[in-house]
């Protein structure tokens, strides 16, 4: 059962690691699944400007105090510009990562050592983020030429183009699986969210719904999206300052209505942001939604419990002032444990946080 | 290569001399001066327009009075005029702006760039563009 934070106490987001190396802005970092897994450390991939990934591992948790990070291999023969993007298969076994460079490649973590087993090429231009789904059988990829390509992997490490998706009309920024359904979102620079599903005699992928105005909806670009742990529920986050939350219970393969679409808006989150938001991240072990902005800070949300009404409203718990020295363009919370939060900015480091809140 | 000029006669002004500032006391040679719109106009004053050979003081797209500078917070916002409403450079002349300023300026500022309010016939997607051109840094553009 997920303990869920963020009660009426202080909170605090205390800095535990900071992790050095790149040369140029850090775009992303995701934990590897099997973080804390049986005794796995936790191991962390970071993707930059400076047209590498690096792979970050903490040492043995045996001690009670924060054991330190090292990084464990630097992956700089793959991509020619900048990578953009980066996320671990479910099982933490293999590693996608996106780039300006147009391509995308896959990579096998094998006994300590990084291996690019396959190299998908498609996209017309920069690759800007890369999402695989939750059984791990199938890569999602966006692209600034506003198309999202559905990749299935095949036997023998091959991967084979199962769909093109057209239908935003501007650069495409993300792709993401919801966590229980083989449903696909992403978010764009022309201010939508759309909802992927696959038709009904799997023949095809279509756009199911359209998240946008008029209606609700963002007037801005879309920056990330993420569902909480049950998929019930997905945020979006946006150049127009707000987060929107959105009901996301109902399958969209289901979907046969005509008015509007299987998903609802519930609330808007908006006053807190002064600049971007560039990132948003549910926790599946604490319920908290993190933000990075391009103001510098990483703020945190909360349901509000003293909500009486019958739609659900949010409440930031806490504001990191200075998180990092330039744009925080990511923040991803551990998958196992509910304190630590990583976050990756333009000032080209990665910083580990610890939340703490008093009941 | 565009056989028309956007605007083939722009309206010319004098440059504005050169203000003189007052030397800090002694005491202050430590100190780091606070950024002030008059540094930040130094800056842009003499960027050359995209289509004449006159600099966009002379013609009159920026001036001190559009820049406003607040420095314990590290923010800049710049709204400049394009000589003609319907400017396609618009854009353009966000970006010369907003590289230069990234070169010049220690890399802890914020920086917006507007057109002005009533200057451009597409006002709202010229600021769209140009809030896109924050996201892109003058290291990468290089690759």
């Amino acid at each position: 059962m997920a303990k869920k934070l963020g009660g009426n106490g202080a909170a605090r987001l205390g800095f535990l690691h900071q992790l050095e190396g790149h040369t140029d802005r850090v775009w992303g970092v995701a934990w590897n699944p099997a973080s804390r897994s049986g005794g796995a450390p936790s191991m962390l991939a970071s993707c930059s400007g400076d047209k590498t990934v690096r792979i970050w591992e903490q040492q043995s948790t045996v001690s009670s105090s924060s054991p330190s990070w090292t990084c464990q291999a630097v992956l700089d023969e793959s991509h020619s510009r900048t990578v953009r993007a980066c996320d671990w298969s479910p099982n933490g076994k293999l590693l996608a990562t996106g780039s300006f460079d147009a391509t995308t490649s896959i990579w096998e973590h094998v006994g300590g050592e990084f291996d690019c087993i396959a190299t998908l090429e498609g996209h017309e231009n920069e690759v800007k983020s890369v999402a695989w789904n939750t059984s791990g059988t199938l890569l999602a990829t966006c692209s600034r030429d506003k198309t999202v390509w559905i990749w299935e992997l095949q036997p023998g490490n091959d991967f084979e183009c199962v769909s093109v998706l057209n239908g935003h009309t501007q650069d495409v920024k993300m792709v993401l699986w919801h966590p229980s359904r083989d449903v696909l979102v992403s978010a764009s620079y022309d201010n939508t969210i759309k909802v992927w599903a696959e038709d009904r005699d799997g023949d095809d992928w279509r756009c199911v719904q359209t998240l946008a105005e008029p209606g609700w909806g963002h007037t801005s670009t879309v920056w990330q999206l993420s569902f909480n742990m049950s998929g019930d529920q997905m945020v979006s986050c946006s150049d127009d300052l707000q987060l929107m939350v959105w009901d996301s219970t109902v399958d969209p393969s289901e979907w046969t209505g005509n008015g509007g679409g299987p998903w609802k808006h519930l609330c808007t989150i908006s006053g807190h942001h002064e600049r971007t938001i560039f990132s948003v991240h549910w926790s599946r072990t604490n319920g908290l939604i993190a933000t990075g902005s391009a103001d510098d800070c990483i703020r945190i949300f909360a349901e509000d419990p003293t909500n009486v009404a019958s739609s659900v409203s949010f409440c930031k718990v806490l504001e990191k002032q200075k998180a990092h020295e330039g744009d925080v363009n990511s923040v991803r919370w551990h998958p196992k444990d509910p304190r630590l939060l990583a976050s990756a900015g333009d000032d080209g480091v990665i910083k580990i946080w610890e939340f703490e809140q008093d009941l | 290569m565009a056989s028309q000029l956007i605007n083939a006669n722009p309206v010319v002004h004098e440059r504005k001399a050169r203000s003189v500032r007052q030397p800090t006391s002694a005491h202050d040679d430590l100190a780091v001066e606070p950024i002030d719109s008059l540094e930040v106009f130094d800056h842009v004053r003499d960027i050359k327009d995209p289509e004449h050979p006159y600099t966009l003081e002379q013609l009159n797209v920026v001036s001190e009075d559009s820049i406003a500078v607040d420095d314990k917070r590290s923010h800049v916002l710049i709204t400049f005029t394009p000589t003609v409403e319907h400017c396609s450079m618009a854009t353009l002349i966000g970006l010369c702006i907003r590289v230069k300023l990234m070169q010049s300026l220690p890399p802890r500022f914020k920086i917006d760039i507007k057109v002005s309010p009533g200057s451009h016939a597409s006002e709202v997607a010229a600021n769209r563009d140009l809030l896109q051109l924050s996201n892109y840094h003058p290291k990468i553009d290089h690759e």
